[in-house]
């Protein structure tokens, strides 16, 4: 019996990298926290999920062989979006440094708790191979 | 792996935070420089900023957010230094070396006070970026115990 790594590591490895990619996004918040202009972005988890799981059918309907697959099939192309501001600044800048930090140390923790999911697959398969 | 990214990310904000650091230095150091015209006074400058966007993803084969990860931004650069152009501080001093035959000398348009404010929050934003850098590293630490 050959081992699927797909089915064997479930969805962990997938939000191990979304994971990686929010704390990119994040990051940038934080550098950008004092340019003019700057609109604070950030990714969402529960869309991401939906697309990673298939529930969340925001594709369109392909009713025939030649219709164009939609971008989004292929990898999980999750939208940045925009954060709603606490309250406005003058210089148009929508990052609030303390939500960011916050949402940087909670992304951190949620990395680990995917690493410790992802380790603890992975040392399953490998007691199961060696027949612990 | 994009949180490779997060080093440049953070780097480019420490720098800017660096410069900005540096312009306050700078101001402060030279609050009181007088001259006898206003073509010589020493004007405040103010680093602007603005955000890096990299057009193609290095990597190639994109993220989650692949075709929009331009949008978000690589980091922030610092786009020029420029001199305040508010009106020059103009004293009675005809007994100063530097005054001019009407007995005016010309101070520094530079708001002490509020380059104090600056200099705190640029060693704040410092401070964040180098925390963001340390998380950053942490995760790439246990990522490379993977499977061990």
């Amino acid at each position: 019996m050959a081992i699927s790594f797909e089915a064997a590591l479930g969805i962990h490895d997938k939000a191990l990298a979304f994971r990686s990619q929010r704390a990119e996004v994040l990051a940038n918040n934080i550098a950008n926290a004092d340019t003019p202009g700057y609109q604070a972005r950030d990714l969402d988890f529960r869309q991401v999920l939906a697309q990673a799981t298939g529930n969340g059918d925001i594709n369109l309907k392909r009713t025939n062989g030649r219709h164009l697959a939609n971008a989004n099939t292929a990898g999980m192309g999750a939208e940045l979006q925009y954060r709603v501001p606490m309250q406005p600044s003058i210089d148009g800048n929508t990052v609030d440094l303390q939500i960011e930090q916050a949402e940087y140390t909670e992304n951190a923790i949620d990395f680990q708790a995917s690493f410790t999911f992802l380790n603890s697959k992975l040392s399953g398969l490998m007691r199961a191979i060696k027949g612990e | 792996m994009s949180l490779t990214h997060i080093f440049d990310v953070a780097g480019t904000g420490m720098s800017a935070q660096t410069i900005r650091l540096n312009t306050v230095a700078s101001n402060i150091a030279n609050a009181e420089s007088v001259s006898s015209s206003t073509g010589e006074t020493y004007r405040a400058r103010h680093p602007v900023f603005s955000v890096i966007k990299q057009q193609v993803d290095q990597d190639g084969f994109g993220g989650f957010a692949s075709g929009f990860d331009s949008a978000a931004g690589y980091g922030v650069r610092v786009d020029g230094i420029i001199e305040s152009q508010s009106e020059l501080r103009q004293k009675y001093q005809p007994d100063h070396p530097q005054a001019d035959e009407n007995g005016f000398v010309y101070y520094p348009n530079v708001d002490v006070v509020a380059e104090m404010a600056d200099m705190i929050s640029a060693s704040r934003a410092y401070q964040t970026n180098v925390e963001i850098m340390n998380t950053a590293k942490q995760m790439l630490q246990r990522v490379l115990t993977l499977g061990q």
